[in-house]
């Protein structure tokens, strides 16, 4: 880094009131959107970053207006694009503290690209998806996480894509810190949000958020009090896979084939369950394919929390040691000595 | 044997060869040496897009064209004075360039009834029997059978004997040429320092080569190129891409930044990649992106964070870079894009030349999205408009786009160097205070029209920025009608004004006023240049002018021109530059096109002068 880009710090210590910006937020009464922006708010001043370092990126789409209502620095973009960019600023500036704000059509249809290829980079950022299952801003169509059948503008009859499971992407990209969420359980969003940007390498939370406009409920199962019991399953490091109204039930691996059991009214107890080891790149996996329709009879509870965490060094860092090294082996550059090159003549 | 050596003032190589005969080494080697020897040489490598074509094939052909001389060269010429021809397909393909009289060098083990069925030629028809070569002078050589003999008990493989007939080649030219073979050496001992037994191989063919010429063609005639009148200095040879390299480093080096290069691999752009890649002590990040797209937006961001941020690419990779180039523009954010074009459209001519992208450059974005356009017209003049193009970049605050070609990406010529003091300083001041009492206005202008640059790390000045139309100096979110058509004006203002700020074009040469004025841009500037020479060595007073800024032109360039009765545009395409100059300064300009994938010839630029001046 040249001297010309240091700067010094020091300022008061940042409050969530200092990191709302002065622009009108614009999403519509009753949007998902507005709680992500408030636990965001909310959980950077305890993160120990300073104000000027942080820098949010998005792309296109609703959620990605998102940057205008923070008070840091901030780039609106454009579609699908906010991970390459994102990619580009931080191997410039890997001291920055960057987040990217993308939807399910930014991320996972135009951005589908970049999005894995940041995943298996691994460049320190972190990844917020607003998962709504359905493109706002363009005003309803399906998008690639909207369900099979799904009618909209564009799908009158039925959408016949099958969607995209967000995790099991991300697993398979080779993402090294893998979380889901929901808009409508603040204390949890905001433990994730916390644990995605202390992870060191790209941090991915799928967040589930309610477009109350154009795919209202989409996710009512999950977060309304009558069925979010029965529906979910919190996961936690190093405890048993356990869920249902009153926790009377429980998953089990039967070698690689999970299993729900009775572990109130049964031969099965709590020590007999699956302990989440979100170090286990195999389970993990097993875990990310809880992925059925809520419709269907004995399907698994929708898992929320940290799947997957792992700990690979990052791109940005070993561009540095790149550099570092040929620093080291072959002197700092010397201009005269590149623009001489190896072979030179004189004429007199 | 001094009787025998007739004095040349320039000459013509053509080497060829199927694209595993090392044909690119042979001739670049022969530069080199000639360059030392202070020839001015100009080359063109002209080499098939497919890494392994079909041995023996027509489509297999690799050539390198080298022109070297006592007087001063400024292209790879046309017509051939010398072809090595390694095979049957070679000759067939380079035939029709060698000037009738010339002189053919073939290896005759390339012409065996296996390689004539591979270039689709008859037995009957074999020309080195057939007569069809009478009107040239042919030297049969069977280089494979004296590699193998020199080579014989060295205990190689028949591959790696195989491999070194070029070396022989070499040897051969250097005996005919009168060069010596002390600059191939070291060369060779330094690319084979850690293979002794290669090393070994290859000297012995390349002295046996030598040999060959003083021992067995004692008649054969023998030349001698003189060393060319260049300004006095110190030279180095130069290829295009590597140029752009170093222009780049040498900018970030200059203006204090460090350099980001985020790019992924095209033809012909790849080496400056390759180049950059080799110079991470110089603290040069390159980034190979997923895609051009993912390139360019890396760019971006490199830029926000405050790094000299570029990329290259060609015609196809730049067509998806688009999208991010205009967010470049709407942001105001510096950064370089250089286009290293080849025949066109779609995938079109990888490996081959031409100048179809221009209006693509000046308008290939959604929306009004100006942003300046220079060109390159060599190897050697890449640095200069490189480091150019980053200067206008950093102090105008604006994606430039800077065009170079196939022709001057591979082409390479000697480069009198500058010293790194002699580089102009580029001034870049990052904002560090607020700009408007208690405000930070990321879009307050200074007298240039650009914006400051406030990059993230500095306290206070946070503040966002996008691609949706911005109000003044705020950059808020405005779709107010009135401050939009503001702000398209005040983009293109601030690009236009940078005409205040570049040199007025300048003659080339010929007379200030006259008949007629070629006015070029990019790589056919040595053939334009040449071709008006010869023109007025033949008595019509033609001039030259070579534009390397396209946009904004520079502002008496419309004056320049209405001091001739006719302007000639040659070009690469079918008339960009032409119809720009038609629509701009309303002047009936002529058209000279070539679409071939080949650069110009300078006949055929001296003829189209003369058939309009006659």
């Amino acid at each position: 880094m040249s001297e010309n880009l240091t700067v010094n710090t020091e300022r008061p210590k940042m409050t969530s009131k200092d990191l709302v910006s002065d622009q009108e937020v614009r999403w519509c009464p009753g949007c998902g959107d507005y709680s992500i922006l408030k636990q965001v708010q909310t959980v950077i001043p305890e993160l120990g970053l300073n104000r000027e370092d942080i820098v949010f990126i998005s792309g296109i789409g609703c959620s990605s207006r998102f940057p205008y209502y923070m008070e840091t620095y901030g780039m609106h973009s454009i579609h699908g694009r906010a991970t390459a960019i994102a990619s580009g600023l931080k191997a410039a500036r890997p001291e920055l503290s960057v987040w990217i704000i993308t939807g399910d059509g930014d991320a996972l249809a135009i951005g589908g690209n970049h999005f894995i290829h940041i995943l298996r980079r691994n460049f320190n950022v972190t990844i917020l998806l607003f998962n709504n299952q359905i493109y706002g801003l363009t005003k309803g169509q399906y998008s690639p996480t909207s369900e099979e059948g799904k009618i909209t503008k564009s799908t009158p009859a039925g959408s016949i894509d099958h969607p995209f499971n967000p995790i099991a992407l991300a697993m398979g990209a080779e993402g090294s810190f893998i979380a889901r969420s929901m808009d409508r359980d603040p204390a949890h969003l905001k433990e994730m949000l916390r644990r995605a940007n202390v992870h060191k390498g790209t941090s991915f939370l799928e967040i589930y958020q309610n477009c109350n406009i154009f795919n209202d409920g989409a996710f009512e199962i999950f977060t309304e009090k009558k069925t979010k019991k029965q529906e979910t399953i919190f996961v936690e490091n190093g405890k048993p896979l356990v869920f249902g109204a009153n926790q009377e039930k429980g998953v089990k691996l039967d070698g690689f084939k999970p299993v729900i059991v009775d572990i109130v009214d049964s031969s099965n107890s709590v020590n007999d369950l699956w302990i989440h080891d979100e170090h286990d790149r195999v389970k993990a996996g097993i875990l990310s394919r809880f992925f059925d329709n809520p419709a269907l009879e004995n399907h698994f509870p929708r898992p929320f929390g940290v799947f997957y965490t792992e700990s690979r060094s990052c791109y940005e860092d070993e561009l540095n040691k790149q550099i570092e090294y040929a620093v080291t082996k072959n002197g700092k550059g010397n201009l005269d000595k590149l623009l001489r090159g190896k072979q030179i003549w004189e004429l007199a | 044997m001094s009787e025998n050596n007739e004095v040349l003032d320039r000459v013509i190589i053509k080497f060829a060869g199927d694209s595993g005969d090392g044909m690119q080494l042979t001739g670049s080697e022969f530069t080199n040496t000639a360059a030392l020897l202070g020839n001015d040489v100009s080359t063109f490598p002209d080499f098939p897009a497919e890494i392994r074509a079909p041995q023996g094939t027509v489509a297999g052909v690799s050539g390198f064209q080298l022109h070297f001389g006592s007087v001063n060269v400024y292209s790879a010429g046309d017509m051939c004075d010398t072809l090595v021809a390694m095979n049957a397909a070679a000759l067939k393909v380079n035939l029709r360039n060698i000037k009738k009289g010339g002189l053919i060098i073939v290896n005759t083990e390339g012409f065996d009834p296996k390689n004539l069925r591979l270039a689709k030629i008859a037995e009957e028809d074999n020309p080195l029997t057939n007569g069809s070569l009478d009107n040239y002078q042919v030297i049969k050589i069977d280089v494979t059978k004296l590699t193998k003999a020199a080579l014989e008990g060295s205990g190689l493989g028949v591959k790696e004997i195989d491999r070194s007939k070029n070396m022989f080649v070499l040897g051969y030219l250097y005996w005919m040429y009168n060069r010596s073979l002390d600059n191939t050496i070291k060369f060779l001992e330094e690319k084979f320092s850690k293979k002794k037994e290669i090393l070994d191989a290859n000297l012995k063919v390349l002295r046996a080569g030598y040999s060959y010429g003083d021992t067995t063609e004692t008649s054969m005639r023998r030349y001698i190129v003189n060393p060319a009148p260049m300004p006095p200095g110190t030279y180095r040879n130069i290829m295009g891409n590597q140029a752009v390299a170093i222009g780049l480093i040498a900018a970030a080096e200059k203006s204090g930044l460090p350099l980001f290069y985020g790019s992924y691999p095209i033809t012909p752009a790849s080496d400056i990649l390759h180049e950059l890649s080799k110079h991470k002590n110089f603290g040069v990040r390159s980034f190979q992106a997923e895609d051009e797209i993912a390139a360019m937006a890396s760019v971006v961001g490199a830029s926000f964070g405050g790094h000299l941020a570029t990329t290259a690419s060609s015609g196809p990779g730049i067509a998806l870079k688009t999208e991010a180039i205009g967010l470049g523009v709407m942001l105001e954010l510096p950064m370089v894009i250089i286009n290293v074009q080849r025949g066109g459209p779609s995938t079109g001519l990888p490996t081959k030349t031409e100048q179809a992208d221009l209006l693509q450059a000046l308008n290939g974005r959604n929306g009004e999205a100006p942003l300046p356009v220079l060109a390159a017209c060599s190897p050697a003049d890449a640095f200069d408009t490189t480091f150019e193009a980053c200067r206008l970049a950093l102090e105008f605050m604006t994606p430039v786009m800077m065009l170079s070609d196939g022709y001057i990406a591979n082409g390479a010529e000697p480069w009198r160097f500058p010293s790194s003091d002699q580089l102009d300083v580029i001034k870049v001041n990052f904002q560090k205070e607020k700009n408007d009492g208690d405000k930070f206005l990321p879009y307050k202008r200074d007298e240039r029209k650009s914006r400051p640059w406030a990059i993230p790390g500095t306290p206070y000045l946070e503040h966002r920025i996008g691609g949706i139309e911005k109000q003044h100096e705020t950059g808020n979110i405005s779709y107010d009608p009135e401050n939009h058509e503001f702000m398209v004006h005040l983009r293109n203002d601030k690009i236009e004004g940078i005409a205040d700020y570049i040199p007025e074009q300048k003659l080339d040469s010929g007379p200030e006023k006259g008949k007629l004025l070629v006015l070029g841009w990019g790589s056919t500037y040595g053939t334009i240049k040449t071709g008006c020479i010869r023109a007025r060595e033949e008595g019509y007073e033609v001039a030259h002018a070579h534009l390397k800024y396209i946009k904004p032109f520079p502002r008496n360039l419309g004056e320049l021109m209405y001091n001739y009765d006719q302007i000639l545009i040659p070009e690469m395409n079918m008339g960009q530059l032409l119809m720009l100059i038609r629509a701009k300064y309303l002047i009936p300009a002529i058209g000279f096109n070539k679409i071939k994938g080949l650069p110009f010839g300078v006949n055929e630029i001296k003829n189209k002068i003369i058939e309009l001046m006659k």
